[in-house]
């Protein structure tokens, strides 16, 4: 592994997507800011392209993977030329892009002549070669040591009470996922090293409902309902998540859950970099508490965790 | 009275198409409910998952009618614990796929309020086009 040598700093392909420059600005912010401070510079693709949001399931659909295997011919001629010195690994934060990229470099890598037919169809483009391996910060930090995390904390986030989020596409299907499908501890453990309470919510792999809040907002908000209710009951103060979807439909969708159940209190829903930030003793402009969509400042002040 | 199962030739052809087009080995389905147990859209389906593989392992095309591959959101809660192994949300997205390509959308986007377009994330609008619209 790249891992720092002579102070200097581990400089790995990023893939942002699009809802990080977006509605997700807080994410991007707060990752690359603790990145930042883990020696950790996470480059961003140069000319990347949306990934699809979702894997194409048919077996005839090559089509739909060209958009993710141009991103991973970026991360070769970064390589080449010289922009970053041999390391192959992507990152991704959000979970959708993380699981479509993997997805795709998995299918072409089992399948020679389709990445042919891949490589035949964008002749523009330098072939790929499926050197790229796809993977999720969350990974990135399990494999430097969460204990490395550890040490950069500044202020422990001690008798906050999180519920870390899986949702689906971090874990499933098995051969994309970062940790086991059914009990996943891989963002507990992070949240532990932060000083963090984690407390564990059943519903921690429970799909959020996805695309479906586009068709219908109050199936969606039911299982909002279910999976923070449950969450508050263990005796959770916030959940964490690391996918904009999830996060939309936990916290963005809490308002169609209080118009059907009016006795629900609103609960802040945060990146789990976020954390990392407040713990880390980082600027608050790397905080970005005021894109989520229930603020989560009147808690952390209530903890006597932010000023 | 005995009601009679009769497989035709197009029952096969239905089949066969929807096993090649998901890449799945419909038939390998025993018909166990686990994929139904686990499915977190399930009260808002008309089939229950289960029945959506036994109505395409007797070839019943009109399975094409049902909500229940609209509502499946590709969680792959049911695909991770499959004792036989099958990928249900791919079954569901053939049987989607076969719908949109005859430019059968399930949502018109038009239809979306200014205010919902304004507070739904890309990455919705994305896959809900994705999954929704051919």
């Amino acid at each position: 592994m790249n891992l720092v040598k002579d102070n200097k700093k581990m400089r790995i392909p990023y893939f942002p997507g699009c809802t990080l420059k977006t509605t997700a600005k807080n994410f991007e912010i707060s990752a690359l800011a603790v990145a930042e401070l883990m020696d950790i510079e996470l480059v961003e693709l140069p000319r990347w392209n949306c990934c699809g949001t979702v894997t194409s399931l048919t077996s005839d659909d090559l089509m739909r993977h060209l958009a993710p295997i141009r991103n991973l011919v970026r991360v070769e001629e970064m390589n080449e030329n010289g922009e970053i010195k041999d390391e192959y690994r992507l990152v991704a934060l959000c979970s959708m892009c993380f699981n479509v990229l993997k997805r795709s470099n998995l299918r072409v890598m089992e399948n020679s002549e389709e990445l042919e037919k891949i490589n035949n169809f964008m002749y523009l483009e330098k072939d790929y070669n499926g050197k790229v391996e796809v993977i999720h910060f969350l990974e990135l930090l399990r494999n430097i040591g969460f204990d490395k995390v550890k040490e950069k904390v500044k202020y422990a986030l001690t008798g906050l009470k999180v519920a870390p989020y899986y949702g689906c596409l971090m874990l499933r299907p098995k051969e994309m996922g970062i940790d086991d499908p059914e009990d996943p501890t891989i963002q507990s453990d992070l949240l532990v090293a932060l000083g963090v309470e984690t407390i564990n919510n059943p519903f921690k792999t429970r799909c959020c409902g996805s695309y479906q809040t586009v068709r219908d907002k109050y199936a969606v908000a039911e299982l909002t309902y279910d999976i923070l209710s449950r969450a508050r009951k263990e005796g959770a103060e916030l959940v964490t998540t690391s996918c904009p979807l999830c996060m939309f439909n936990l916290a963005g969708r809490q308002k169609e859950v209080m118009e059907k159940h009016p006795e629900f209190k609103p609960m802040p829903v945060l990146y789990f970099t976020q954390l990392m930030a407040l713990a880390f003793g980082l600027d608050e402009k790397y905080y970005g508490f005021d894109q989520n969509y229930i603020d989560p400042r009147a808690l952390l002040r209530k903890k006597d965790l932010l000023n | 009275m005995i009601n009679k199962i009769v497989i035709t030739s197009e029952n096969v052809d239905f089949l066969n198409k929807i096993s090649e087009l998901s890449d799945q080995i419909i038939t390998r389905c025993d018909q166990c409910g686990v994929c139904s147990g686990s499915c977190p859209m399930i009260a808002d389906m008309d089939i229950t998952p289960s029945q959506m593989m036994r109505m395409v392992q007797l070839g019943r095309q009109e399975v094409m009618e049902s909500k229940a591959m609209w509502i499946c959101a590709s969680c792959f809660a049911c695909t991770v614990r499959c004792p036989r192994g099958l990928d249900l949300s791919r079954v569901a997205e053939a049987l989607r796929q076969v719908k949109l390509r005859q430019a059968i959308d399930y949502i018109d986007i038009n239809n979306i309020s200014d205010d919902e377009i304004e507070r739904l994330p890309q990455i919705a609008m994305v896959s809900a086009g994705r999954k929704f619209t051919g």
